[in-house]
């Protein structure tokens, strides 16, 4: 999927930058309005601070009404729209189509999404993302050997059809 | 799920021990008075192995869940304490979990709860800061670490038995046996699903279950209800969200005169009872009869779940 490439090359042209930049510096506000102006065009970016694009199919979970991070609510309508906006089709239907198509990190809807941190909103995701800021927690969320185990299980039933 | 320590849940004893579990739902009262939840348990209690308290469904005010938990156990019942994301944010919830266990509430029902545009208070603000695996794992982390999500401690043990909700009758449909699988990983010990009306798109739903051995690690309760009239029926089906009746049900009680259809959609009822729990792994039904509760103790008796021995099991282990 050419959106995981982006995502991949982003990543690695960012990261040499770590550096400069810091949370709260002006580098910081400078990626915001980028990530403002690319994201939201794009993604209709909601700025949650903690983006986790590329595990939801590349589709932003947080347009979805309930905010839900782990999978869609058991609202879905027959046509596969919205309970809460019924024009539009569920957020979490698109991320399920995404994440089938996205062979890299498709698998990663199966991880277990911690709440979010309602501190980062509005600030730079690939800041937070370069410092290790949106994952932190003070408490052991979820083992990445409990994500490992997890992924397999997102592609395992489809094969059979 | 086998694994953990007893919760004292009379529900997971009755699980555990392979016989066939019945769950029914109270209506809870629009009063503040004690003897009307009483009167709405006593009906259901002679039946049932847990009786829930729902969080304000539909996003319409009752009797709070956590409050009409607390009422029921002072009388020995026991009692599901449905707790939706829809009202509070995560400081009240773990709170409201401390406060649970407490009162002697040992089962736990973490839902996302439906939004409040499908209530009578439309304007009310929608919380939302866990989503209903968020909440699970939260329940699970303070029972088993016993810790806030902050990592603060907490200074008691936290016998809690966790379960959620499932609804695979509404897409993606491919999609809910892994959301199951998410759910189990999460720390869900038994499961209560949406109303089952279309039996075949369950029978798919939980062959993919079986697939993943989902069904050797919680505990599936098949939501069941009998439908009050065609009118009934078709409120249900338009208006409140994740109910899906299939055209066949639908015609079958239209075809039906009025003061017969009651007592058609109670035959629904246990038939599919009947059908549900020839499922390999299922483990019991959770009846809603919102509003018809006095049927349940007739749904139980009809469809034969009286003799409630376990299917594979020798009885007495």
């Amino acid at each position: 999927m050419l959106l995981e490439w982006i995502y991949d090359l982003t990543h690695a042209l960012l990261k040499p930058f770590k550096r400069i930049l810091k949370p709260n510096s002006f580098a910081e506000k400078a990626m915001i309005a980028i990530e403002k102006v690319g994201k939201e065009v794009v993604f209709d970016c909601q700025m949650c601070g903690q983006c986790i694009l590329h595990s939801t199919g590349m589709v932003c979970s947080m347009n979805c009404p309930k905010n839900l991070r782990n999978g869609p609510c058991g609202g879905v309508r027959l046509n596969g729209h919205c309970e809460v906006k019924p024009e539009q089709t569920c957020v979490w239907v698109k991320i399920y189509e995404g994440s089938l198509a996205s062979p890299k990190y498709g698998g990663e809807m199966m991880w277990i999404q911690p709440p979010v941190n309602r501190k980062l909103q509005d600030s730079s995701s690939w800041v937070n993302l370069l410092h290790g800021i949106d994952q932190k927690m003070k408490t052991v969320w979820q083992t990445q050997d409990e994500k490992d185990a997890l992924e397999p299980i997102f592609r395992g039933s489809n094969e059979k059809e | 799920m086998k694994k953990n320590k007893s919760s004292m849940s009379q529900l997971e004893q009755v699980l555990k021990s392979g016989r066939f579990a019945i769950t029914s739902e109270l209506n809870p009262p629009d009063s503040a008075d004690a003897e009307d939840v009483n009167r709405a348990a006593m009906i259901l209690a002679g039946f049932c192995d847990g009786i829930n308290a729902v969080d304000a469904s539909g996003a319409n005010c009752h009797m709070s869940s956590m409050s009409i938990c607390a009422l029921l156990t002072r009388v020995g019942y026991e009692p599901v304490y449905q707790i939706s994301c829809r009202d509070r944010n995560r400081i009240a919830i773990q709170g409201d979990i401390l406060g649970a266990a407490a009162m002697g509430i040992r089962n736990l029902l973490c839902i996302t709860g439906d939004d409040v545009s499908a209530g009578d208070q439309p304007g009310a603000k929608p919380v939302f800061d866990f989503d209903s695996i968020q909440l699970l794992r939260t329940a699970r982390m303070m029972r088993d670490e016993r810790v806030f999500l902050s990592g603060r401690k907490i200074t008691s043990e936290l016998p809690l038995f966790l379960g959620a909700a499932a609804n695979p009758f509404v897409p993606p449909y491919d999609w809910r046996s892994k959301r199951l699988a998410k759910k189990v990983a999460a720390g869900a010990q038994f499961i209560q699903t949406q109303y089952c009306f279309d039996v075949d798109r369950f029978k798919e739903y939980m062959r993919q279950v079986r697939d993943m051995g989902l069904h050797e690690q919680v505990y599936i309760l098949v939501g069941v209800g009998p439908l009050r009239s065609y009118g009934a029926a078709n409120f249900m089906r338009t208006k409140v969200p994740g109910i899906v009746i299939p055209d066949e049900i639908m015609d079958r009680l239209k075809k039906t005169p009025k003061e017969r259809q009651q007592e058609e959609g109670k035959n629904i009822c246990t038939e599919i009872i009947q059908q549900v729990r020839e499922i390999e792994g299922i483990a019991g039904v959770h009846i809603m009869a919102y509003r018809q509760e006095e049927l349940v103790a007739e749904i139980v008796r009809e469809s034969g779940l009286l003799e409630r021995k376990p299917k594979s099991q020798k009885a007495g282990i």
